[in-house]
């Protein structure tokens, strides 16, 4: 080594060990500065969902003061790369339990046995319609419907009639008005490309889309281009279209987040295209504190959450009897009848229906 | 021998966090994918991928755009290096710092950015949304930087003396800039088109956010073909394409950059001049121009944005940056993912940096073919996909000792993602040490430790600075591996920023704009303090840095 080199690696080293001191109060430390309740209940359990996952402040902090067990959260993506994640890792996982599975992955997962059954508590609570597995391997938690929303204002203003069926979309009335998002990339946007092949059937739903493309439909990649930069409704938005592909909720969310505040929302929901995506949780297969899990879907079941999904997630709370916010009761509408796919159909024909849906739409 | 056991010392701590870090869990994935439940290898993955005519597609658009994207990144991007290394004018600094803020912002943001600019509604009234154009503006925006700071740094230190004396001697400026300039700039500007195209090559969020359903490109189609689909089989013969390609292209570089090491390159001190003649000053206010309409107006309309609310002007979304839960998707306040981000790029900088300036160190030594290799193969992390990365440190990092959730797996993956361009940075310097310089200290009487500090250090601190300068700025900007291994209760700020976008409410486009415009300031300063550091202790200029 000459003198030269033998400095730089003193220094390259000394580095080293600063880096290795400095860091010791760097991420690390907040995995050991746990609070002291720990000491008692040393469980800890993970909880693997996607990126929408929300519960208001303070909710989960209930769980680990009831039960002594503390959550950590994994956000992995959307819904379909977590259940991915989660089957890539089956049997050692990486976490405990998996929220955000809906029927459009719910086949899959079974398949590979990722969840462990578990009949969790107030079950009894649920309507059985919800219920996703009869063998209890996913719990339901919460249901939400992807409808078209028009912008009121435009209606008004037009006075063209606000549309009542999905057939109307390709009335030349209706040209050039309707923004919707690719099922490739988006979910919302498949949720209404099942929807409509539950509407018009394996052999018609292509000529109608065919026929909605014809009439100048706009795709967008995803949920957020289509609703923010597209969709005309959404308060402060300097879109041009008055339809989207959104939620049943996304009116309340218009009212809650409204600034200033608004007594009506400024859209509407067209219940006729309504499709109900009811999403569970489910233990992993391979956790090792199957107990804990069990009792972190007991919790997700229970009224406390299940009174907070609708203001933190936009959704409905699969447990009858949970007192709704005002919003929701004002603003939110629950069509009684919903377009839905059976979870075993959509497994087999997705991949086929998005390639036949970018062949008719997008060719 | 002693020699080659130093050298092999020296690099044995960033060839074994490479292979833990990155190595490891793509060979895991791509072996995955490949194999069949049995375990033995299923090669059906190759016939899928060669015979599809829609991946063939993906893969000609893919090689085209990104020619096309760096052949536009230069031209917008020359003059703007040639005004920023040669004139002087007020605000130089400050402009030369912006330049480089469009190269670390996360893709979301920009995507957003330019979707209000470019889009259906755009203020100017250009709608190139879903359009090949969209694509190759955005790439320009990014990779402009990369062109400015690699060719603009060795352009402003080139001695103006051989331009001047090739101009006495009758040449016009564009003989000049020809046969003298040209030449000289050649190493710098096939570096800077070598990254520019790689990075093209691999786009991802530009093309998700701006391409519509018909552009996809091969790192786009491995991230569908992966997380959408779980279809390993096809992501995995991509990504072995995708490594191939970069894998060729660095070949052919260094090819390239060893036909041309000849030109001998004269370097004077930097000598910016004002503007003289009024065709100077034409020259550099069109520069100026061009550069704010493509580099500033995105930002520009970030800012904005961040105050704009349902109503009109408002501080709501700044003010949601403080505030926990207010239905935002996160699980702390907003305001605390600068911190992590921080943080994290602290610590992801000093591992670069460390293990990066080890590698260098090493490589500067050896011409040898196994150093050039090395060199190549630690650029490899560059043209693989964050989501084989993120995905592989799920399988692969179970054991013997449980990573996956580890608060230290975001740095270790951000780490990897800088190493390459800390030692791109300082190998060349570390090179470019003249010997005589040192041989004449020891003549004049000075000790070998006070010939290091006095001749290596200086050259060797600025190269250390700049490489953890980048090296910080991309830590902070990286958002396709940290999205996967990121915990829910320590976002970075650019996760922050994209679930923030995910949620309804005009109140959280805003904060989530009001958060990139925060890591825009904060990688503006960043930028900033480096290049403070760098005209501080420019003394002799061995090198372009």
């Amino acid at each position: 080594m000459t003198p030269r080199s033998r400095m730089l690696a003193a220094v390259l080293a000394s580095a080293t060990l600063l880096a290795a001191c400095g860091d010791t109060d760097d991420p690390s430390s907040e995995a050991n500065a746990t609070p002291e309740a720990e000491q008692d209940a040393p469980a800890s359990i993970r909880l693997l969902t996607h990126d929408s996952f929300a519960l208001s402040d303070g909710v989960l902090e209930q769980f680990t003061e009831d039960t002594g067990i503390e959550v950590e959260l994994l956000q992995g993506g959307d819904a379909g790369t977590v259940v991915n994640q989660a089957i890539l890792t089956n049997g050692n996982p990486q976490a405990d339990v998996l929220f955000g599975i809906d029927s459009t992955f719910l086949t899959r997962a079974l398949d590979e046995d990722l969840f462990v059954p578990y009949e969790a508590d107030g079950l009894d609570e649920v309507d059985e319609a919800l219920l996703l597995d009869p063998e209890h391997r996913v719990t339901p938690i919460d249901y939400g419907d992807v409808c078209l929303n028009y912008d009121r204002a435009w209606f008004d203003e037009s006075g063209t009639p606000v549309p009542t069926a999905l057939e109307d979309l390709i009335d030349p009335a209706y040209a050039d008005l309707l923004v919707v998002e690719n099922p490739a990339t988006s979910s919302p946007g498949l949720a209404f490309l099942l929807a409509t092949v539950e509407a018009f059937g394996e052999d018609g739903w292509q000529d109608w889309w065919r026929a909605l493309a014809d009439n100048g439909v706009e795709v967008s990649s995803g949920w957020e281009d289509a609703y923010y930069g597209s969709f005309s409704g959404s308060a402060g938005s300097e879109g041009t279209k008055p339809l989207v592909v959104s939620y049943a909720s996304s009116p309340p969310a218009e009212v809650i987040y409204a600034d200033p505040p608004v007594d009506e929302a400024p859209t509407g929901v067209i219940e006729a295209s309504c499709y109900r995506q009811v999403e569970g949780a489910g233990i992993l297969n391979g956790t090792d504190d199957e107990e804990a899990a069990g009792e972190l879907i007991d919790f997700l079941l229970s009224e406390t959450v299940q009174a907070d999904v609708p203001m933190s997630m936009f959704v409905y709370p699969v447990r009858s009897g949970v007192e709704l916010p005002a919003e929701f009761r004002e603003h939110a509408v629950s069509p009684d009848e919903v377009h839905e796919l059976p979870a075993d159909e959509i497994d087999a024909n997705r991949e086929r229906w998005i390639d036949e849906w970018t062949d008719v739409v997008l060719r | 021998m002693r020699r080659a056991a130093n050298r092999a010392a020296l690099l044995a701590p960033p060839v074994a966090f490479l292979a833990v870090f990155f190595a490891w869990p793509v060979v895991n994935i791509v072996a995955e994918g490949l194999r069949d439940d049995a375990g033995g290898w299923d090669l059906s993955g190759v016939g899928e991928v060669l015979g599809s005519a829609a991946l063939r597609r993906v893969a000609w658009f893919t090689l085209w755009q990104a020619a096309a994207s760096t052949a536009l990144t230069f031209a917008l991007a020359l003059p703007a290096a040639h005004v920023l290394a040669t004139y002087e004018f007020r605000g130089r600094r400050a402009i030369s710092a912006l330049v480089t803020v469009p190269f670390v912002l996360p893709t979301v943001v920009v995507g957003a950015a330019f979707l209000a600019l470019l889009g259906p509604r755009s203020p100017i009234g250009v709608d190139l949304d879903e359009t090949v154009w969209a694509i190759l503006i955005a790439h320009a925006f990014f990779n402009h930087a990369v062109v400015v700071r690699t060719v603009g740094g060795l352009w402003e230190g080139l001695d103006r003396r051989t331009v001047e004396a090739a101009r006495t001697l009758g040449a016009s400026p564009w003989q000049a800039f020809r046969e003298v300039t040209w030449p000289a700039l050649r190493p710098a500007a096939g570096a800077a088109a070598a990254i520019t195209f790689l990075f093209t090559f691999t786009s991802f969020g530009v093309i998700r956010i701006l391409g519509g359903p018909e552009h996809s490109t091969i790192e786009a189609e491995i991230y569908r073909q992966t997380a959408d689909l779980l279809d390993l089989p096809v992501a995995s013969v991509l990504a072995l394409v995708q490594l191939a390609a970069v894998g060729a292209l660095l070949v052919v570089q260094d090819r390239l950059e060893r036909r041309r090491a000849a030109v001998a390159v004269a370097l004077g001190p930097p000598s910016r001049r004002r503007p003289a003649t009024r065709r100077q000053r034409i020259w550099l206010g069109a520069n100026l121009a061009l550069m704010a309409l493509l580099l500033a107006t995105p930002l520009a309309v970030l800012v904005e944005r961040s105050f704009r609310s349902s109503s009109g002007w408002s501080l709501t979304g700044w003010r949601a940056l403080g505030e926990r839960g207010r239905g935002n998707g996160l699980f702390v306040a907003p305001v605390e993912a600068i911190g992590n981000s921080l943080r994290f790029a602290i610590a992801a900088t000093v591992i670069a940096v460390v293990l990066g300036g080890l590698a260098a160190t090493a490589l500067a030594r050896s011409q040898s073919r196994l150093a050039r290799t090395l060199d190549a193969v630690l650029l490899l992390p560059l043209g693989t996909s964050a989501v084989t990365v993120g995905f592989g440190f799920l399988i692969a990092l179970d054991s013997p000792v449980d990573l996956r959730a580890s608060p230290w797996l975001v740095p270790a993956a951000q780490a990897v993602v800088a190493l390459p361009f800390v030692v791109r940075t300082m190998t060349p310097v570390l090179r470019s040490i003249d010997e005589r310089l040192r041989e004449a200290a020891a003549v004049l009487g000075a000790s070998p430790r006070r010939a290091w500090l006095e001749v290596d250090l200086p050259l060797v601190r600025r190269a250390v600075l700049v490489a953890a300068g980048f090296a910080f700025a991309i830590s902070l900007g990286e958002f396709g591996a940290t999205t996967v291994i990121a915990r829910a209760d320590a976002p970075t700020v650019p996760v922050a920023i994209d679930r923030l976008l995910a949620r309804p409410g005009s109140v959280n486009v805003s904060a989530a704009f009001a958060l990139s415009t925060v890591l825009m300031v904060i990688t503006a300063a960043a930028v900033l303090v480096v290049d403070r550091g760098r005209a501080r202790r420019t003394g002799a200029r061995g090198s372009w840095l």
